[in-house]
């Protein structure tokens, strides 16, 4: 594709909806994703995305416009697997695979009643950006400035119910309301990213940005502020590539949004795992009380060091206590006047 | 220190606690007063953590009452005058947080709803980590400390709400020798600003000098209440390691629940 006809595209009414929608898609989702991945529920979007195919299919039943129908299961079905998840002692994993598996399947029966093929069901399981109306661009950015607003306003409240439940609820905090409301939250999410990335794939855009921004970052908030970034760059990005196909080809912007942030977290990746060793490395050994050397005792059999070692040795300089290990052949030999000792 | 007269914090009466339908614990009485330092001790199974869990509200009494600072458990509102440090295992979420973010969780208990972070909670979240000795470390990311700074890091969070009354769950329990060392000094600073302290241990250590009494539990009741006990009297052999137990079999069936359905006596 030609720069004049990329041009003539953002160009079009359509497509600069379709961008503004993608765009605070992308940014809403991973600030979701985040407590879910903090609170080990990553596939939470996933099992609210499936439910709400069911609720997609009603509208197609009814008549009524599918988005709402799709807002108001997915909020049930939130709130219904977060009870479980709260109640259950032990597997809750089955009761989450059972309500699933419920919503897909009576998703793809309601539509055949309806008399609609899989055509239409598509345009919402895998997103689609040429049936998006003003309405629709309104609606979805009314919901994404709420639910940002909302993540970040109790950010705090949010992080501490997250990241361990009990203290949450003995330092006061309602933990159950916090939990509900975080459902509820990435049930609006699921459907607000419904059009664009496509409701398989929606728990992509909530996760895959956050696994990408913790390769890089130390603390929750830039983990959420990367994961953030990156939702939107991959979002705005995959649609583009997804309109940039040529015109026989039918291309649903949501595979390209997810594999744009795959792609993102496949180039982080291996500088987050370099960074990782070396920081594991380099971590100090610990000052252990009956911490007697083997004093004067030298790795080597013939009592000479036949090796220097020094800043530029090569050689990892680990901190112990008030002096430096040399990490040398699995010895730890510290410097220790004329010779080394092992450590 | 020791104050035989003070005003109680904790008064537990008949405190009777029963998990998934099976008794765990059965009318004990407990009162802990002002600046008082107790110990609940026991063999593993014996419902010290689960004591500690029904004074701080978490588990429903079937029986009996619960008062903090003379108001029922289930209607204390006054949070911040309460430190807890649940069992281990939980400092590190799925997502990286730095220790000053967990920290900071702690001053919530004084902190209304979207309010930034005032000059007195920093000051607060900075004293905290200087008594357990992490200021250096703020900036880390908690995943990346021993298990026995991370257990430092859960006290600093309950010591940012500057609490009268701290409950704390097994905070030496499978902790290396210098962080248990870092935890008595951490308690000997709390203690000595005249905290009342309530501490799970399976074994004493480097905090017995630190402890006024002991509540030995044995089977779901108190066994003893009095001054500090040399560890082999407490239950006559040592078990290696602080493993939590399950006093009710986990049930294998989706939709199933362990919630008691007695009545949630004392609330």
């Amino acid at each position: 594709m030609s720069l004049a006809e990329l041009s003539d595209l953002l160009g079009r009414e359509f497509m600069q909806r379709a961008l503004l929608a993608a765009l605070l898609t992308g940014l809403a989702a991973p600030a979701i994703g985040t407590f879910l991945v903090q609170r080990r529920l990553a596939l939470l979007g996933d099992g609210i995305g499936h439910v709400a195919v069911t609720g997609v299919a009603l509208g197609l039943l009814t008549g009524t416009s599918p988005t709402w129908t799709a807002v108001v299961v997915a909020i049930l079905g939130a709130v219904l697997i977060e009870v479980i998840r709260e109640q259950g002692h032990t597997n809750g994993d089955v009761a989450l695979a059972l309500l699933f598996y419920g919503g897909l399947a009576g998703g793809v029966l309601i539509t055949g009643l309806a008399g609609q093929g899989a055509n239409k069901l598509q345009a919402y399981l895998f997103g689609s950006i040429t049936s998006l109306s003003d309405a629709d661009v309104w609606f979805t950015l009314a919901l994404a400035v709420v639910i940002l607003t909302v993540t970040l306003g109790l950010l705090p409240q949010l992080f501490a119910v997250a990241s361990d439940p009990e203290f949450a609820k003995v330092a006061g905090l309602r933990v159950r309301f916090y939990n509900l409301l975080l459902a509820v939250l990435a049930a609006i999410t699921v459907t607000v990213a419904m059009r664009t990335v496509g409701l398989l794939l929606v728990s992509a855009l909530m996760i895959v940005p956050v696994a990408t921004s913790q390769q890089l970052a130390r603390s929750f908030r830039t983990t959420l502020a990367g994961a953030m970034a990156v939702g939107g760059v991959a979002a705005v990005g995959g649609l583009l590539i997804a309109a940039s196909f040529p015109a026989d080809t039918t291309v649903a912007p949501g595979p390209t949004i997810v594999l744009l942030a795959l792609a993102m977290f496949a180039a982080t990746w291996p500088v987050g795992a370099w960074l990782r060793r070396r920081r594991r490395l380099a971590e100090p050994f610990p000052i252990l009380t009956d911490d007697s050397p083997d004093e004067h005792e030298v790795g080597h059999a013939d009592g000479e060091h036949p090796h220097q070692h020094g800043d530029d040795c090569g050689h990892p300089a680990v901190e112990h206590g008030d002096h430096v290990d040399y990490v040398h052949d699995g010895h730890r030999h510290a410097p220790h006047g004329e010779h080394y000792d092992e450590h | 220190m020791l104050n035989a007269a003070g005003t109680p914090v904790v008064e537990a009466r008949d405190v009777t606690v029963a998990l998934g339908g099976r008794p765990v614990l059965r009318g004990n009485n407990l009162i802990v007063r002002e600046g008082e330092f107790v110990a609940l001790m026991g063999a593993n199974g014996s419902g010290k953590s689960t004591l500690v869990r029904a004074l701080t509200g978490l588990l429903p009494l079937t029986q009996g009452s619960v008062l903090l600072f003379g108001t029922p458990v289930g209607d204390f509102k006054a949070r911040h005058r309460v430190g807890f440090v649940p069992q281990r295992g939980t400092a590190a979420g799925g997502v990286p947080a730095n220790v000053r973010e967990v920290v900071s969780s702690g001053r919530l208990t004084r902190r209304g709803l979207l309010r930034p972070t005032s000059r007195a909670d920093r000051a607060a979240i900075d004293d905290a980590l200087g008594v357990v000795g992490l200021s250096d470390k703020a900036g880390d990311s908690v995943s990346t400390l021993s298990g026995g700074q991370q257990q430092r890091v859960l006290i600093a969070r309950a010591l940012a709400g500057e609490p009268d009354l701290f409950f704390l769950d097994e905070p030496a329990a499978g902790v290396d020798l210098p962080s248990q060392l870092a935890l008595a000094e951490a308690l000997r600073i709390l203690s000595g600003r005249g905290a009342s302290i309530v501490l799970v241990a399976h074994e004493l250590g480097p905090l017995e000098p630190l402890v006024d009494r002991a509540v030995v539990l044995r089977g779901g009741r108190v066994a003893y209440d009095g001054p500090p006990l040399p560890q082999d009297d407490v239950h006559g052999h040592h078990h290696p390691g602080g493993a939590a137990h399950d006093h009710a079999p986990h049930v294998g069936s989706p939709f199933d629940t362990l919630q008691s359905r007695a009545r949630e006596g004392g609330r």
